[in-house]
């Protein structure tokens, strides 16, 4: 017990929740966006993997930091545009083209690697970003090193919540895309395309699946190697669940579940950990967000019209 | 000078307004014009063409032919939106609004840029309420849809269009859902639209509606328009013909000769289900040889009180009673081992399997039985008979019974459904809603059919929105609202008037 007091009071694990947490929040906040217009987008896992890839690809080559997060953004959004082209105009099951995005996007990042670097052996490195140093509120004690010496990808990520959670509830455009969600039949007796605001929907929150995938090269870890986003993408779309559709709970939800890894990670270096088979420390984010998202989504609404397409002039 | 003047007046105009879906031409060169602040009524029978009419109009579908000009204009076909910047409101007969979201969030939803930054709620949430003032359309702003009455999500339909300052109303099978009393709430609404220059197309297969409504009435019939009068100078009884295309006579049961009780429900209750209201403790007695015909408001309990009988719900409190012995275990099977023959209200998901053959959909309810089956096999030859008898007895209109159910129109799949249960020989026959949706030649043979089994000594519970076909039938009336059943009423002793009150709530608590 005193071993987890003293972990929950080092500053050190408060940062990690942070950096943990970075990632899903941005894919979170992606498949919040694609669900809440009417489209399930199972391309998360893959698109993640591929953006982690292309972002770091495009350091390796050369280019600076924030372009390479933007290559990412771009990359998730061209396979967010095949996903959008195959589920709303053609109307085909979101699960399968979602699954096969996974596949397609998993596997092309794979091949690139390998095609771009035949002979490498050890995954080769570059400079990631570097936690930012405010001046004042860094130099806080121990509220500077665990809240304020992120890099500036964590602060996007946090801007990022705000501002779809801005748009989803004060603009025009998150109403029409919460409606397209709620009832397609609305949007169009309302004179708007239900098709372009489901694509657009699913191509920008594809984006931002990406740049999760790309924290974890560019910011993270400093390098791309296989399995590493590790089902990540998966528990996103848990969070989505748990956040009952909502971005200021998703990014609770994020949180929480990035407290219990960066916690179970730290209790496997206790007298306790040597016990244990470090397995069961791995499941417990996992165990303890199952619980959660039973005890949480029991009342959420799910938006009305998910995974239903819409067909113009059908009878 | 007139001519001009008369030209300005035009609001609308549709000219040569032809549409196909395959086969079936569901509007055939239909022109007319509507001018500044009239009324015109469309009127027809179920899949005359008049939605599918509307539908172009307003830019859900695309003409294959003709075009219509709104102030003069040419709309483009085929965008609503062009529709509603033109000046044309719709309120679609099945609602569009987004159930998890306000009034206002449903009011608002496309009528501002996208790309705009903020909602303007504040400036809104004025201009919504000072309209339901000016039109006597009462609704909170920011209640959430979910939580509103029918009538209230038609007000809602009815200011999105005026917050979008239409000039042209679309109003498609308004009162379908509504009591009598909020019928009438709906047409001062419209009156005092009218009077400040709107101009409203008030679609209707109600012949009381149209004449209370309107200025002038279209008639279509077959997609075709078959008839132009003004209000004044027509009757109910001139624009029936005109609707069906012939006298229509509608059927006349003989005086009832009520037999034992076969079915008796005491003090029975069953649970809420999400929006789907519960019973409340009714009691209920079906007789053999009676017509009791349910009225009511839809969502009000029928759907409970169907699914009871059918099987589908147990009740939470109370006893039921099948012929004098009290029902410990039920099921949909001990429903039909009860001998309860079930038209369920929506033929589509719930009467038949739409991709499956007229045979399948035949032995649904007793495929496990001999002769269809035997020692476990399915006895094709057998099942393929009783779908011919089914099919020759009772007139289903079809290429044969191999054919899958959802080519047929809804009358004959609704034929096949009365066969199925009809040959069954039941001792309760739970009609919910059984000619909705059907042509007059259709609703005719289902009714009296339905009075011939009566005849032969089944009790028939008749379940209907349709106040006239209730009084038309039945033996008895009983009127339900919000779970509660009113008294028995006999044949004749209360006008629609009346029940119209107790289907608005009215007299509930005396006997409560």
């Amino acid at each position: 017990m005193t071993e987890i007091i003293d972990i929950l009071i080092s500053a050190s694990f408060w940062a990690a929740v942070l950096r943990i947490a970075s990632p899903l929040i941005f894919a979170t906040l992606g498949e919040l966006i694609c669900e809440r217009a009417g489209v399930l987008n199972l391309g998360i896992e893959g698109i993640m993997v591929f953006g982690a890839f292309a972002g770091w690809m495009a350091v390796y080559a050369g280019l600076g930091l924030w372009p390479g997060v933007l290559v990412a953004l771009l990359a998730g959004m061209a396979f967010g545009a095949l996903h959008a082209l195959l589920t709303v105009p053609f109307g085909l099951s979101q699960h399968v083209v979602g699954l096969g995005i996974t596949m397609l996007a998993t596997s092309s990042a794979y091949y690139a690697y390998r095609l771009a670097l035949p002979e490498v052996t050890s995954p080769p490195r570059i400079d990631p970003f570097q936690p930012l140093h405010i001046p004042g509120l860094s130099d806080i004690p121990w509220l500077g090193q665990a809240l304020f010496s992120q890099t500036a990808l964590t602060w996007a990520a946090f801007g990022c919540a705000a501002l779809v959670a801005l748009v989803l509830y004060r603009t025009p455009l998150g109403l029409a895309v919460r409606a397209a969600g709620e009832n397609p039949q609305a949007v169009e007796a309302q004179g708007l395309s239900v098709a372009a605001i489901r694509m657009g929907a699913v191509i920008v929150g594809s984006g931002l699946m990406a740049v999760g995938g790309a924290f974890l090269t560019m910011s993270a870890f400093s390098s791309f190697f296989f399995e590493m986003v590790n089902g990540r993408g998966w528990i996103c779309i848990a969070l989505v669940v748990f956040g009952a559709w909502k971005p200021g709970k998703a990014l609770l939800g994020a949180l929480l579940f990035a407290g219990f890894d960066a916690l179970q990670i730290r209790l496997q270096q206790t007298p306790m950990g040597q016990l244990v088979p470090y397995q069961v420390f791995l499941m417990i984010p996992y165990v303890l967000s199952i619980l959660a998202l039973i005890l949480m989504s029991r009342r959420a609404e799910v938006p009305a019209a998910l995974m239903t397409p819409f067909n113009r002039g059908e009878r | 000078m007139t001519e001009t003047k008369e030209a300005q007046d035009v609001v609308l105009r549709l000219s040569g307004i032809t549409k196909r879906f395959g086969a079936l031409t569901a509007n055939d060169a239909i022109s007319f014009s509507l001018a500044r602040g009239e009324v015109v009524a469309l009127l027809g029978e179920n899949g005359a063409g008049k939605t599918t009419l509307m539908n172009i109009l307003f830019g859900h579908y695309t003409a294959d032919e003709g075009t219509v000009e709104v102030f003069g204009q040419p709309l483009p076909p085929g965008l609503p939106g062009a529709a509603l910047a033109a000046g044309v409101g719709m309120v679609h007969q099945h609602f569009t609004l987004a159930d998890n979201m306000t009034v206002l969030e449903n009011i608002l939803l496309g009528t501002a840029p996208l790309w705009r930054p903020g909602l303007g709620r504040g400036g809104a949430r004025q201009r919504v309420q000072q309209l339901s003032r000016d039109f006597g359309l009462a609704v909170h702003p920011d209640a959430r849809v979910a939580t509103l009455s029918v009538g209230e999500r038609q007000r809602v339909e009815i200011l999105k269009a005026l917050y979008r300052e239409a000039r042209i109303l679309i109003l498609d099978e308004p009162t379908a859902v509504l009591t009598p009393q909020e019928s009438d709430a709906l047409f001062e609404t419209l009156r005092k639209a009218v009077a400040q220059g709107l101009s409203v197309i008030f679609i209707s297969h109600k012949l009381h509606e149209v004449t209370a409504v309107s200025s002038r009435v279209l008639v279509l019939r077959h997609g075709r328009l078959v008839g132009e009068v003004a209000t004044a100078e027509t009757d109910r009884h001139q624009l029936a013909e005109l609707m069906v295309g012939a006298e229509i006579t509608p059927p006349a049961p003989a005086e009832a000769r009520p037999g034992a009780t076969l079915l008796k429900l005491e003090k029975v209750s069953t649970p809420a289900r999400g929006n789907r209201t519960g019973l409340r403790g009714i009691d209920l007695e079906l007789k053999a040889g009676q017509i009791l015909g349910l009225a009511g408001v839809s969502g009000n309990g029928q759907g409970a009180l169907a699914d009871l009988l059918s099987g589908l719900e147990t009740p939470s409190a109370g006893t039921m009673e099948l012929t004098g012995e009290t029902v410990t275990s039920w099921s949909p099977r001990d429903a039909l081992k009860a001998r309860i023959g079930r038209i369920p209200e929506d033929r589509h998901t719930t009467g038949t399997i739409a991709d499956f053959t007229l045979t399948e959909n035949a032995v649904l309810e007793r495929y496990a039985q001999p002769p269809i089956a035997t020692s476990g096999w399915m006895d094709w030859s057998a099942a393929r008979r009783a779908a011919e008898q089914v099919i020759e007895t009772y007139d289903v209109r079809c290429p044969g019974p191999e054919t899958r159910i959802r080519l047929l129109s809804g009358g004959n799949m609704q034929k096949l459904i009365l066969g199925r249960v009809l040959e069954a020989q039941p001792m309760i026959i739970l009609a919910n809603q059984p000619v909705r949706g059907l042509d007059i030649g259709a609703v005719t043979y289902v009714q009296e059919r339905l009075i011939a089994a009566r005849d032969a000594g089944a009790a028939v519970l008749l379940i209907s929105e349709d106040l006239d076909e209730v009084l038309t039938l039945s033996d008895v009336v009983r009127v339900i609202c919000e779970g509660r059943l009113s008294p028995e009423f006999p044949r004749g002793s209360k006008t629609p008037a009346e029940l119209g009150q107790w289907m608005a709530g009215q007299g509930f608590d005396d006997a409560a």
